[in-house]
């Protein structure tokens, strides 16, 4: 992965310092909390319900060994042992102290991480598929992009203060498991006419009170011009996005009201009067940090394990671990193994110090020194030797990490809602935990099959309730917590926004709801049909009908 | 209509409430009851005094409501989450019913 060269330490050591100094000020009296709280936002540093939430970028969502147990010693040492993965790639802590923060950014930055650009009107982390150099249908690795991208926009001065924040996803395979069609910029690598890869750009995704899918700028973009593209696309944002309404002040706003056209026809002539060379990177830095992304070299291993196959006939909860977490690798021999963080009854997202140390052990035992953080809100071991998957599943299981559900019911996009959010309207982790336990039974899970539930504590949807092939909204109508229902949203490929299937529900119907909505699924859809491919094509009148019918 | 004031601790962020004392104390059952608006302007104009004294952030005043044994009760699910300072980590948790 992406070592820090001396520019690097030292740049992250003065932001540290300058953090320290400014925290200083604050305590002494010289800075107010007005003054001050532009500053500790442009270090990831909210003020939250109940106290302060730090907000760690994971870059392209890669974490290695030495990060994960410096994560879980901060969890340990200045929160109250634990942090919550979000769909974002980032890891944020809900319990620092204001006096504690310069001693833990010095403590990130000792393994190189950072809470820069992870708030504020800037470009935030850019996130990757967490498969990225394992998945077998990818074209070529998102993350040096991410990297390339990532040094550029650090406090870029001409986009440091746009009409608002900014977030770009990057995913290098076939299948989008990056949600690319719901961020500002969406990137897709493809291959061009000529047989090279280059980028598919989507723009204007977002989610948020006004959801909007991602519309194609640009079907191809060489890949030597990504840099010099994405600046013209962000001038002509930052010159006319809205900065009068911050409802409106998103990019999807601007491309919306111009048309993707017009929008298109001003990105290109801006981009025509660049002068390229000088803002695309270099060859050979390029190659340079391509170079930090090579794979890991994974030694030649059995591609058939006759102890895998033996355990998936005598253990049923193995067998279904297996089918959902362990994923094909493009290396024979090899696979992607999800650490579900999703066990019912837990807050979804969230890792105790303890789970992170532990994930951080068997990366070394059996995950070439490398976990991914996905958007859904689990771990990933990307590159596990088959051979070894037997000993890591007892492991997982030993330590409660061993659920099977991923993309299953079970696997809900959750964000913290009411019980952490200054934001919220409503609670959400509380109903993530009560459909967890409706839907417990894995063979009823099974029976159902792959669906994407989100929800979210109010209409800033950081927990992508728009995106969930079933959605939940927490809203507040007159001091009681309500939820809003919508139905056939997708994240991937012919993403869509869900719609409103009808009246809200009071906290306790909604496990109730979400099962009669499954229920109808199972009586309408054909044989092998999806959620959404039955949705799509029945429409929202059966599912009217068994939630409202009897009304 | 009863009301306490709260806040977030300027140091460590925990949500705090004005105490009888002038201090300030995370424990809501603590907490100073105004029981009318003058008095409870009175106990906003102590709290301004602890923002410029960088006590503590974000003060404002809420409306509880009083139980027969005198217990402070903070109405909204909101503030019951605040006053409950509870982390989400263990399991099974339900300080505050659905
Ligand atoms: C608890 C502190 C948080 C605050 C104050 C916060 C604030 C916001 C706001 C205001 C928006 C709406 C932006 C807009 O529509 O222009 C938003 C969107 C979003 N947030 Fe959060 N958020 C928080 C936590 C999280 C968490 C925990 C996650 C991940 C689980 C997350 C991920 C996202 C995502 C994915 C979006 C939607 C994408 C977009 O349109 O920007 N946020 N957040
Ligand atoms: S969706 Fe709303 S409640 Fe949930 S984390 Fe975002 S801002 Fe908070």
């Amino acid at each position: 992965m992406y070592r820090y060269d001396e520019f690097d330490h030292a740049f992250v050591n003065e932001r540290v310092a300058e953090f320290r100094d400014q925290v200083e000020r604050r305590l002494a009296g010289q800075l107010t909390e007005e003054e001050f709280r532009p500053l500790r936002l442009r270090n990831g540093l909210y003020l939250q319900l109940h106290a302060y939430m730090l907000r760690i970028a994971v870059p392209y969502g890669v974490l290695s060994p030495r990060q994960l147990r410096q994560l879980a010693m901060i969890g340990r040492k200045w929160d109250r042992g634990y942090g919550h993965f979000t769909t974002r790639q980032n890891l944020q802590f809900n319990w620092v102290k204001l006096v504690d923060i310069p001693d833990v950014l010095a403590a990130l930055a000792e393994v190189e991480m950072h809470c820069i650009q992870t708030s504020g009107n800037c470009v935030r982390n850019v996130t990757a598929d967490p498969y990225a150099a394992a998945a077998v249908d990818e074209l070529e690795d998102p993350r040096a992009w991410c990297e390339i991208l990532r040094q550029w926009s650090t406090l870029h001065p001409e986009f440091s203060w746009l009409p608002r924040k900014f977030k770009i996803a990057i995913s290098g395979a076939a299948e989008d498991r990056a949600a690319t069609a719901f961020h500002d910029i969406g990137l897709r690598i493809v291959r061009g006419p000529n047989g090279e890869n280059g980028f598919r750009v989507l723009v204007g995704g977002g989610m948020g009170r006004t959801p909007y899918v991602g519309q194609e700028i640009k079907s191809f973009l060489p890949k030597e011009h990504l840099l010099s593209y994405i600046e013209s696309i962000l001038r002509v944002y930052n010159l006319h996005g809205r900065r009068d309404n911050i409802h409106k002040a998103r990019i999807k706003i601007l491309v919306n009201a111009l048309g993707i056209d017009k929008f298109r026809e001003d990105v290109e002539a801006d981009w025509e009067a660049t002068h390229k060379d000088a803002i695309d990177l270099p060859e050979d830095e390029k190659r340079r940090i391509m170079s930090y992304f090579a794979p890991p070299e994974l030694p030649e291993r059995p591609a058939r394990d006759e102890a895998l196959a033996a355990r998936r006939e005598s253990d049923p909860a193995f067998a279904n671990w297996y089918k959902h977490n362990v994923l094909p690798h493009r290396v024979p021999g090899y696979a992607s193994v999800v650490i579900s963080l999703k066990e019912p009854g837990r807050t979804p997202g969230d890792a105790s110090s303890d789970t992170m140390d532990f994930v951080a052990d068997l990366t070394e035992r059996f995950g070439h020194n490398e976990a991914r953080v996905n958007y859904t809100q689990n771990l990933i071991l990307p590159h596990v030797a088959r051979a070894d998957i037997l000993e890591l599943y007892e492991a997982l299981a030993g330590a409660g990490c061993a659920t099977g559900n991923n993309e299953l019911l079970g696997d809900m996009i959750c964000c913290p809602g009411l019980d952490y959010c200054n934001l919220a309207n409503a609670r959400s982790i509380p109903i993530a935990k009560e459909i967890a336990k409706r839907f417990e039974d894995p063979a009823r899970q099974e029976e159902i099959g792959k669906l994407r539930l989100n929800m979210s504590g109010c209409i800033n949807a950081c927990g992508h309730h728009h995106s969930g092939n079933i959605g939940i909204l927490g809203v507040d109508k007159k001091g009681t917590e309500l939820y809003q229902i919508t139905l056939g949203g997708n994240p991937k490929d012919s993403a869509s926004v869900g719609t409103i299937i009808g009246p809200g529900f009071r906290a306790e119907a909604v496990p109730q709801a979400i099962d009669t909505i499954v229920d109808t699924y199972i009586d309408n859809r054909h044989e092998g049909e999806s959620f959404l491919e039955t949705w799509r094509r029945v429409g929202a009148a059966p599912f009217k009908e068994a939630l409202y019918g009897a009304r | 209509m009863p009301s306490v004031v709260t806040a977030n601790r300027l140091t460590d962020g925990i949500v705090v409430y004005l105490a009888a004392d002038g201090e300030w104390t995370e424990e809501i059952a603590n907490a100073r009851v105004a029981d009318d608006e003058a008095e409870t302007k009175a106990l906003e104009a102590i709290a301004d005094n602890a923002v410029r004294e960088r006590v503590v952030v974000g003060p404002y005043p809420m409306v509880v409501g009083l139980k027969d044994d005198g217990a402070i009760d903070p109405l909204s699910v909101r503030e019951r989450i605040r006053a409950a300072h509870r982390t989400t980590l263990t399991k099974d948790w339900y300080d505050v019913p659905l």
